[in-house]
């Protein structure tokens, strides 16, 4: 079943993008929309009947060189269930949007095909990242990481008449490019520490690492630190967090589902999903882990702010999504790999759901993007309000403070809600001040800008091209079917799934397949470590049925038990370190830390109606009285100028150097000047010898005898 | 007396190898060079080998050089302009010829036969056997299959002269002696009555 | 002697057959006779190759030593038998086209491989001198089989000229190497070169010997002759020159340099690594200056045989199977090449001149197409097995410590590739010109066509078991 997961998005790429001539243009895109269809459904299966212990489903052999052996296979564990519900959902449902954005685009001439090419695309696209997350060995992995990375290319630059579009495809291509060379070099030390490249391999030498010393750029590293400081780089560059953030702005360039399926909830969570997965590793690395926290929070706070001022629809989004990324980035930096994912769940579906949204106003618009010229559209187009509604109540996290009313012990909200609050709350509790004043403060900024496009988009009076707003309509039926089932995730995803996710101990390790034993103390100290060993390697069955009595247990009174990971490195789909009490310590937070995401959120909200509703002429205002700020915010903190000179303008300036001295006057003059000027010298030369007279053959007979006779009596009987 | 021999053949040889190249007139070229041919012949008798000093005689001084006196007198060449036109290539053909010499030198100075050589190496004169008869046992016995080859390429050689000069011209009239034996005066001649001032 | 003549029945064989062909056809209808003594001598190739080639076992010596027999020799007879018969039904029709179909044509050819078979299984210096000549002679006579033809006949005089110096070389470099070593046996000679250093004076001999073999494989600077014999010369003829003589030569060559100076590998090493490097060079910068298809694929042998010489340096047994095989696709690409320039003519009479190739693959797409893989093969473009012969003869001078040499190819087989690809550009994109080719429709000459690009294409699978009898053939040379 996984084997048809992973390669029905490939097998109707293929059919797609070659066979459409053969099928038709609309068979095609409907043979690849329904394979994705049954892979969705195949996902979900896979993911409900999931019993947390890891397989292995070996493909083919792959790789076999010296010591490095590698299988092409999938390895099935709750992390990977996880992506592949992600993946296969939202990528059904943007094929499906697709039918009706891609109709009729207004950057092709009439009569070109392109939508089989996008479709397969599209479906390359799912293929690489399926291959990313179900890889059970770094070369895999990196081969789906290169796959989303070419498939992002293809599609940021699917308007290839548009300068900016390649522009921005070739930046995309060029940043991540740092960061994959990060990745890269994270697998060669990996390869060079153990020998091995397989998870299951590496993990178990994570330990180790942490005790080996490396030297690398002249400075002594702790192997782990270094291992996952590298491994991090990548993740930086594929999920845009800050310094490798640049491509995702401009990578809004691509058509809008292109946004919404890689650019909002897959391909940039891979890099989260990369985190998660080397989880074994990072817990032995403990700077690299408050690196990672601090840099997601850095990014969560910068990317935030710069969405306050943005007016393109889809730029807004874009921020609000490398924003996210940090919110995610700071759970797993701190300890909370569950929380990290759970966002990442929550989030694809709600982001998804907003940049499917905003393309929907934009189709409505006539490709209209500029929030300066929207402005009551609610009554136009009602669906896709409601749609954009859901989805900014989910991401600014609107629901219900724990400490007034739950539902059992699942508290009441939006999916955002839940999943944003557990990372808020396990930031305090990690004591990482940083990461949890900076969230906090990005939640009302976020909860600020998702209001204010709400208010401009939707609100007040239209603005812009009277007649663009005259012939604004509402989006065909299967571009609101997606938005449709987008929703319902965005609503009920964060209450049905909270306890796996973010509940107690033992119903998160039920969830990840990690082992798990009763503990006494949050602290474990030797005992109970040894009496966790037997079961810790027998490793799920025995606990099962333990975790089965402690299901039943849970019912009755919870307060009674206390549960603690004990599993080892590469049990289970997460690695939780003994000692890192986190789950436990985020559930006991104070109140006001509990209520803190939701005051920012309402505090945003307020502001928003304010700003856009009440007195619409502030905004102005305020940018005129504080315009450095406003203009460093605009011009997003001057990362892409800063860039440009450091980077940019140096590389151009070496390119043209090279090209103009290196390339045109040495290499290819000497090329030339051997083809051109040498060899037809020669040439000549070897023509005017050849003159027809015996006797000049004989005479270069003789000469070269006499030469080789010379020759022998100089070097004379060389044994 | 035999070295006294040696040397004045020896020498003879030389000059006469030297003036067949200098001389200016080719009839006295191919003087010289019977005159080298039957130096040569001369050393061959001091080393024993009387049989092929006599074929030396006379195939080339009698068949070869003669041969060549009568090309060289039938032909019409002048050598004059030859030998002006490679006087241009006299410097650089000196060099070089220089430089062979001086190579040769040093090979032939430092002569030292190798001893497995010695050992390898066959009598010049064959014992308990005269001239002919060694000959004999080399061409048609040790050196069956050289000798077999050799009429081959003279076989070729002699294909090869037909090929390149048989010609059977149509407008050419040719001998035919049977029909000539054959001919009969009364089919052979008509009588014709030329009246005077008509023609046929 | 009985066991000494089954081992040459082969050479009896056909030496008895040309001379009885010769009495045939002069008492019955001489030139009449031309057409099937032609057919009637491809067919004895074939069947001495398949004699040859399916008999013989082991190493065996005939006449005290001058005639060898073992693997070397029978994958060389076998190679020149196949490609002289290929060569001489290819010529039938061009050479009855132009009224030079003389009977005496393919007699003359017989006993040129007679010669030829001689070389490769020489074991004397005096053997190894006859077959040269015996097959030189022969030659000589065929180039200027066009009698009426003045470049014809010029390209038999040069020929016969310089061949007669080179013979002279080759002589007295003999002779230097009987007066040092005692003896013209080569098992002899090996046994003086090994005891204590090589004496000036073998070495001499050495140089010279060397120098009359580069004369037969055309290696610079004894090349002079090669372009304008292969002018001059009937195109048949030219193709004849350009495979089983120097398949011959090559062989007599590593035969020699192995058999008789086995010892001195690093002496020789370098005279041949000279030849090499020059040959390569010079044929493919010279190749630039033609627009005659024939010169031009003069200085294409010669470069050819630059590389071939390449692995004969290596002085390995890697090394002459490496040469073996790339004689091998040397030959049987040129036979495919030769096809096609035969198939060149304009109102019945053969052009040469690259020019009228242009635009060729508009009109006959098929053998373009076929001329294009071969042109492909013969600069070593990679798909084609023409590539594999070249990455074999590096490989072995890179072994063999050579690694200048291997350098040095390559950078002339980059601009050696330079005039093969101009002959594709001008078939596939050469400008409109009235001079319009009409290729002959031979099926005969379409036929090797298409089989030796085919050839050069499925080839690379496994190059039909070449390689491991070509190993064969080396190790029982080279020990």
């Amino acid at each position: 079943m996984e084997t048809i997961i992973l390669f029905s998005p490939l097998v109707g790429a293929l059919l797609c993008g070659f066979g459409w001539r053969v099928f038709g243009e609309r068979a095609a895109m409907w043979i690849a929309t329904a394979l994705l269809f049954l892979a969705a459904i195949l996902s979900w299966i896979v993911f409900l009947t999931f019993d947390g212990t890891t397989e292995q489903i070996q493909i083919l052999r792959w790789i076999e060189s010296g010591s490095l052996s590698t299988d092409w296979s999938i390895r099935l564990d709750r992390l990977t269930a996880i992506m592949l519900i992600v993946v296969t959902t939202v990528s059904a449902l943007v094929h499906l949007y697709s039918f009706g954005y891609m109709d009729h685009d207004p950057q092709w001439r009439e009569g070109e095909v392109y939508k089989p090419r996008f479709f397969a695309y599209l479906s390359f696209f799912t293929f690489a990242m399926l291959m990313l997350v179900t890889s059970d060995n770094l070369a895999q992995m990196f081969f789906g990481w290169e796959g989303v990375g070419v498939a992002s290319y293809l599609l940021i630059g699917f308007y290839y008449r548009k300068p900016s579009a390649n522009a921005a495809a070739i930046k995309a291509f060029v940043v991540n490019r740092v960061g994959d060379f990060g990745f890269a070099l994270g697998i060669f030390a990996l390869f060079f520490l153990t020998d091995s490249i397989r998870f299951d391999d590496v993990f178990a030498e994570a330990p180790r690492l942490a005790e080996t010393q490396l030297t690398f750029l002249w400075t002594e590293w702790n192997a782990a630190n270094l291992v996952a400081f590298l491994l991090f780089i990548g993740a930086m560059g594929k999920s845009a967090q800050l310094l490798l953030h640049t491509w995702l702005p401009d990578a809004m360039e691509g058509p809008t589902p292109v946004s919404a399926l890689i650019h909002a909830a897959t391909m940039v969570t891979a890099g989260v999903f990369l985190v998660c997965r080397m989880s074994p590793v990072l817990e032995f690395a403990p700077e690299a882990m408050a690196f990672v926290t601090v840099l997601g929070a850095l990014t969560a706070f910068f990317a935030a702010s710069v969405g306050l001022v943005q007016t393109d629809i889809k730029r807004v989004i874009a921020y609000s999504t490398c924003s996210q990324l940090g919110y995610m980035f700071v759970a797993a930096g701190v300890g909370m790999y569950s929380a990290a994912m759970f966002h990442l769940f929550t989030h694809a579906f709600f982001k998804a759901m907003l940049f499917l949204g905003a393309g929907s106003v934009i189709h409505a618009m006539h490709h209209e993007q500029d929030m300066m010229n929207y402005g009551g559209l609610r009554k136009r187009i009602p669906y896709t309000f409601w749609a954009m509604m859901i989805g900014t109540l989910a991401i600014t996290g609107v629901g219900v403070p724990v400490w007034i009313l739950t539902l059992g012990e699942i508290p009441i909200g939006f999916a955002g809600f839940h999943s944003k609050d557990a990372i808020v709350e396990s930031a305090y509790a990690a004591g990482s001040g940083i990461g949890f004043w900076a969230l906090v403060i990005a939640a009302l900024f976020t909860s600020f800008y998702s209001w204010r496009l709400m208010f401009l988009t939707f609100y007040g009076e239209p603005r812009g091209n009277k007649h663009t707003h005259e012939h604004a309509h509402e989006s065909p039926v299967v571009m609101l079917i997606p938005l449709g089932v987008l929703a319902l995730g965005a609503v009920f995803a964060g209450m049905i799934w909270y306890k796996s996710f973010f509940g107690h101990v033992d119903q998160v390790a039920k969830f990840y397949g990690i082992p798990y034993a009763e503990a006494t103390e949050h602290a474990e100290d030797h005992d109970d470590k040894t009496q966790a060993e037997p079961a810790a390697d027998g490793p799920a069955d025995a606990h099962h049925v333990d975790a089965a009595e402690g299901g039943q247990g849970d019912e009755k009174g919870h307060g009674a038990h206390h549960y603690a990971f004990v599993g080892e490195p590469g049990q289970g789909s997460l690695y939780v370190a003994p000692g890192n009490t986190l789950l436990d310590d985020a559930h006991k937070v104070p109140y006001w830390v509990k209520t803190s995401p939701f005051a920012a959120m309402l505090i945003g909200l307020l502001f928003a109606y304010w700003f856009y509703i009440v007195n619409p002429s502030l905004p102005g205002k305020l940018a005129e009285n504080q315009r450095p700020l406003y203009l460093f915010l605009k011009n997003k903190w001057y990362f892409d100028e800063l860039y440009n000179v450091i980077f940019v303008q140096p590389a151009l300036w070496i390119g043209r150097q090279l090209w103009r001295k290196g390339d045109g006057n040495v290499i290819d003059g000497s090329i030339n000047g051997v083809a051109m000027g040498i060899v037809p010298f020669f040439t000549r030369l070897a023509g005017r010898v050849q003159s027809g007279y015996i006797f000049t053959y004989a005479f270069a007979m003789v000469i070269g005898i006499a030469v080789l006779i010379t020759w022998m009596t100089m070097s004379g009987g060389a044994n | 007396m035999t070295v006294f021999a040696f040397y004045l053949f020896a020498i003879s040889v030389i000059t006469g190898g030297l003036f067949t190249v200098i001389s200016r007139n080719p009839v006295h070229s191919v003087l010289w060079l019977i005159l080298a041919f039957l130096s040569s012949a001369g050393l061959f008798v001091l080393l024993g080998a009387e049989f092929v000093a006599m074929l030396l005689v006379i195939v080339y001084v009698g068949a070869v050089a003669v041969l060549f006196l009568f090309v060289v007198m039938m032909l019409d060449v002048d050598f004059a302009e030859l030998k002006a036109e490679m006087a241009k290539y006299l410097p650089l053909a000196m060099v070089i010829g220089v430089i062979i010499l001086m190579q040769f030198a040093l090979a032939f100075g430092a002569w030292e036969a190798n001893p497995v050589a010695k050992t390898l190496r066959e009598q010049v004169v064959p014992t308990n056997r005269h001239n002919t008869e060694a000959l004999g046992m080399i061409l048609y016995d040790q050196y069956f299959l050289l000798f077999q080859l050799s009429g081959l390429i003279l076989l070729v050689a002699m294909v090869g002269a037909i090929v390149l000069t048989l010609r059977h011209r149509d407008d050419v009239k040719r001998q035919d002696v049977l029909a000539q034996m054959y001919r009969d005066p009364a089919k052979a001649m008509e009588l014709k009555d030329v009246k005077p001032g008509q023609g046929l | 002697m009985a066991t000494d003549l089954t081992l040459i029945l082969p050479e009896v064989f056909m030496a008895c057959f040309a001379m009885l062909g010769l009495i045939l056809a002069v008492y019955t209808s001489k030139d009449g006779m031309a057409s099937q003594l032609v057919w009637a001598t491809s067919a004895v190739f074939l069947v001495m190759a398949i004699w040859i080639g399916t008999t013989g076992e082991g190493t065996n010596v005939a006449f005290d030593g001058m005639f060898v027999d073992d693997a070397f020799s029978r994958f060389c007879k076998v190679a020149i038998l196949l490609s002289a018969a290929a060569i001489l039904l290819m010529s039938e029709g061009y050479m009855a086209d132009r009224g030079i179909l003389r009977f005496e044509y393919p007699m003359l050819i017989v006993l040129a491989v007679v010669g030829m078979m001689m070389m490769v299984s020489a074991g004397d210096l005096m053997s190894l001198y006859m077959g040269l000549e015996l097959q030189s002679l022969a030659l000589y006579v065929v180039a200027s089989l066009r009698r009426d033809s003045v470049k014809s006949t010029e390209a038999g005089l040069k020929y016969f000229v310089l061949g007669a110096l080179s013979s002279g070389l080759l002589l007295y470099g003999a002779s230097l190497v009987y007066g040092y070593s005692g003896t013209t046996l080569f098992s002899g000679i090996i046994q003086t070169a090994k005891s204590g250093d090589m004496s000036l004076g073998l070495l001499f001999g050495l140089v010279f010997l060397a120098a009359g073999f580069a004369f037969k494989v055309s290696a610079v600077p004894f090349h002079m002759w090669t372009p304008d014999v292969y002018e001059g010369s009937p195109t048949p003829i030219t193709a004849f020159f350009a495979t089983a003589p120097k398949l011959a030569a090559m062989a007599l060559f590593a035969r020699v340099m192995h058999d008789a100076f086995g010892s001195a590998v690093r002496d020789w090493q370098q005279i041949i690594a000279f030849l090499s490097v020059l040959s390569m060079f010079l044929g493919a910068v010279a190749a630039i200056g033609q627009t005659n298809i024939k010169r031009l694929m003069a200085f294409s042998s010669i470069a050819h045989m630059g590389y071939a010489l390449m692995g004969l340096a290596a002085g390995t047994v890697l090394g002459v199977q490496a040469m073996l095989v790339y004689m091998a696709i040397y030959v049987t690409m040129n036979v495919g090449t030769f096809a096609f320039i035969l198939m060149m003519q304009r109102d019945g009479q053969p052009v040469t001149d690259i020019a009228s190739l242009n635009l060729y693959a508009r009109r006959e797409p098929g053998r373009a197409l076929a001329m294009l893989v071969l042109l492909f093969s013969l600069a070593g473009v990679p798909p084609m097995l023409g590539f594999f012969g070249k990455l074999y003869v590096l490989r072995a001078a890179y072994d063999a410590g050579l690694i200048w040499l291997a350098v040095a190819g390559v950078i002339a087989s980059v601009i050696g590739a330079f005039y093969y690809l101009r002959i594709v550009f001008f078939m596939y994109f050469g400008d409109e010109t009235d001079e319009v080719m009409t290729g002959s429709k031979s099926p005969i000459l379409s036929g090797f066509l298409m089989a030796s690009a085919t050839i050069m294409v499925v080839g690379i699978v496994n190059m039909f078991g070449i390689e491991g009898a070509a190993a064969f053939a080396a190790t029982a040379l080279v020990n």
